[in-house]
């Protein structure tokens, strides 16, 4: 029972990076109507910012959380000004292809330079160590990441739906012209809209350097786990990516302790599962 | 009459193709290196490995002596299926002779039956199971760098006298980390230790806490890590976060490589034992070759000793082919040669090809140097004790190679 709450918790802990992941994703969806395959090659850029910072300019890991989500939040922008925004009204299928090939390419860039096995970061000195909860030793770096990630989704949740600049949005996407009637400046809403999302996802990198390896294929790996997050969860629901961020880590913490073989497989299990039983995903609106 | 002459023509064919293959003056090879270019494995092998292998054919000398050496190489991504076709395409089409290289021990048992059918020569370097020497034994391959026997038996054997008599093994589900779970278990239970759980996770996990708890729990003295590239590293570096090692568990790397290393950090890999068979730093001939492949890799990497491996795999196969003279197209013909001609190269020093196909050289048991004892970029290994390479692998009469039963 005792390892039980530990897989519980160790859940939790992969749950706030899928909900991190899939929360940028849902934002980025359901304000710009495009599946950003590119978000796993953002999160590792993520990471590899919080690496320079720390090894090329000495800038720890605190400044990092604020400074990575800023420089690749900008390079998001200068994507979706770019590229992206010549694709809005088109099928999803040619977005999501344009942020495919843009994920290769980034990674294919980082590979080249940095090779597969990765560099370490290591924890910052003030989250060091662990706390013996009794049925499990916790390191306290793992506590932080849980804690944070909660503190932004449910901030991201808030800014999104119950402020002014959220109406905005929501209502831009619902209606653009309408919108722009009232003198609001559309296209850079969407292009700051997409940056937020994108910033989501290199705090995620950040955060997950110091546990995992900071190497050019790390986003690759998790991305279409979120991406089954999203669809399990709804897409373009944000409360819903959320919850299921969480949910999945959870059931797949589980997985690994009864059937570990499984454990990368649980996710997809379920979402053939949910789309049988509810297309639009558990918390989805039908289109 | 119709038939007559194409009889005819075919003949002179077959004639002529016949004698163009006997022709004496046949010295032209063409060596593909299979590799895992952008995995989990690409540090330690993929590009490196090619060098290597550019670097050999230079070195060899034999283009002055009138060999036409071409060299090609190919991605498995970690994928038998893949590797098997990329193989087949390459004896098929491209008229490839040897294949070296291959890690990933999946890929590398299928690829072993695509050379053997096609009669081809096989020196593997990159994979680690034993089965290529012992139940999938072939007369066309060589595994010359290393083997999960050798890691078993060193780095077990060391640990489990050293007082580590019970393990949980954290094994890669896959042909790799079945084969060295098997080989180390032997070791640790013949040398009166015990085995009391294990877990297998998936190829290219990154989050590893789940098991690690459970390693945990085990209370075992040792966790073996059965598997190898950035499983190995995360499995690590995440066992340092939940304070496995201050708890008075201690980890075994039953495989690290020196990419891994650098990976992971000195700070956190300090101390750990394990075994490799070439280090860049272990002797003149190491460093003089390092330095020149160094000079010539991307990131200035030094070799891994699978790099290692294919440049002195193939500098023995250039070996066998200056005693044959020519006609280098009988896989098996070469590969008996290969094995008439005891190993000696600058990187592993002395040793043998045994019936099996298996190289025997000397093994190294190393520690991870700490931070303070390390004086460069890739200063990172301390020498704790040499196994003499006859008793590193395994031993013919335990080998289950049916080679061996003629």
């Amino acid at each position: 029972m005792q390892a039980l709450y530990a897989q519980l918790l160790v859940g939790l802990i992969n749950g706030s990076f899928y909900a991190l992941l899939s929360l940028g994703l849902a934002v980025i969806f359901g304000m710009l109507n495009i599946i950003n395959f590119a978000h796993g090659a953002l999160y590792m850029m993520g990471a590899f910012v919080a690496y320079f910072l720390l090894n090329l300019g000495g800038i720890n890991y605190w400044w990092a959380l604020i400074i990575a989500p800023v420089v690749v939040g900008i390079f998001g922008m200068i994507l979706e000004r770019t590229m992206l925004q010549w694709l809005a009204g088109l099928d999803h299928l040619y977005g999501l292809l344009l942020t495919f090939g843009i994920a290769l390419i980034v990674q294919g860039v980082f590979q080249n330079y940095f090779g597969s096995s990765g560099l370490p970061y290591s924890i910052p000195d003030q989250l060091k160590g662990g706390v013996n909860l009794g049925f499990m030793f916790l390191p306290v770096y793992r506590g932080w990441v849980v804690v944070f990630s909660l503190v932004v989704c449910l901030a991201t949740w808030f800014l999104i739906e119950k402020t002014q600049l959220g109406a905005y949005l929501r209502a831009a996407t619902e209606n653009p012209t309408l919108v722009r009637a009232f003198g609001i400046n559309v296209p850079r809403m969407i292009t700051l809209t997409y940056g937020l999302g994108v910033g989501l996802a290199a705090l995620a990198g950040v955060l997950s350097a110091p546990i995992n390896q900071v190497r050019p294929l790390m986003g690759a790996d998790l991305i279409i786990v979120v991406f089954a997050v999203v669809v399990i969860g709804g897409m373009g629901s944000i409360m819903g990516s959320i919850i299921t961020g969480f949910a999945l880590g959870v059931i797949e913490g589980l997985t690994k302790y009864f059937y570990p073989e499984a454990s990368n497989t649980v996710v997809f299990v379920l979402m053939v599962v949910v789309l049988l039983v509810k297309p639009t995903g558990l918390t989805g609106r039908a289109a | 009459m119709k038939n007559t002459i194409s009889a005819l023509l075919l003949g002179t064919a077959i004639a002529l193709s016949v004698a163009s293959i006997a022709s004496a003056d046949d010295k032209v090879v063409k060596i593909g290196v299979l590799s895992d270019q952008s995995g989990l494995y690409a540090d330690l092998a993929g590009p490196g490995s090619t060098l290597a292998a550019q670097m050999a054919i230079e070195d060899s000398g034999l283009k002055a002596k009138g060999w036409t050496i071409d060299l090609i190489s190919g991605d498995h991504q970690n994928k038998p299926d893949i590797g098997t076709t990329i193989a087949r395409q390459w004896f098929d089409v491209d008229k490839v002779d040897t294949v070296v290289d291959v890690p990933n021990s999946g890929v590398a048992l299928a690829v072993n039956n695509v050379v053997k059918e096609k009669n081809g020569v096989y020196i593997n370097s990159g994979a680690a199971t034993s089965d290529l020497t012992n139940a999938q034994c072939s007369p066309n391959t060589v595994h010359w760098t290393y083997d999960t026997y050798m890691l078993a038996h060193a780095t077990g054997q060391a640990l489990v006298k050293a007082g580590g008599d019970t393990w949980f093994f954290l094994t890669a589900d896959y042909a790799f980390g079945a084969a060295l779970e098997r080989d180390t278990t032997a070791v640790v239970t013949a040398n009166g230790g015990k085995v009391v759980g294990g877990v297998k996770h998936p190829l290219n996990t990154a989050d590893f806490s789940s098991f690690l708890l459970q390693a945990q729990a085990s209370k075992a003295k040792i966790i073996g890590l059965a598997n190898a590239g950035g499983d190995t590293t995360n499995s690590i570096k995440q066992a340092a976060e939940f304070g496995i090692v201050k708890g008075g568990q201690k980890l075994a790397a039953l495989l690290l490589f020196l990419t891994d290393v650098k990976a992971i950090g000195l700070e956190t890999a300090q101390g750990l034992n394990f075994t490799e068979t070439f280090y860049w730093d272990l002797n003149d001939n190491t460093r003089a070759f390092s330095k020149r492949f160094s000079a010539r890799m991307k990131n200035s990497a030094p070799p891994t000793m699978v790099q290692a491996g294919v440049y002195a795999g193939l500098m023995h196969y250039f070996k066998a082919l200056e005693a044959l003279g020519g006609n280098p197209h009988d896989g098996a013909k070469v590969v008996a040669k290969m094995k008439t001609i005891p190993t000696d190269d600058p990187l592993f020093g002395k040793g043998e090809i045994e019936a099996n196909g298996r190289v025997t050289h000397d093994a190294y048991l190393f520690e991870v140097k700490k931070p303070s004892e390390s004086k460069g970029p890739w200063d990172f290994y301390k020498l704790v004790g040499t196994v003499p390479g006859s008793q590193a692998f395994t031993p013919l009469d335990k080998s289950t190679c049916a080679l061996l039963k003629k």
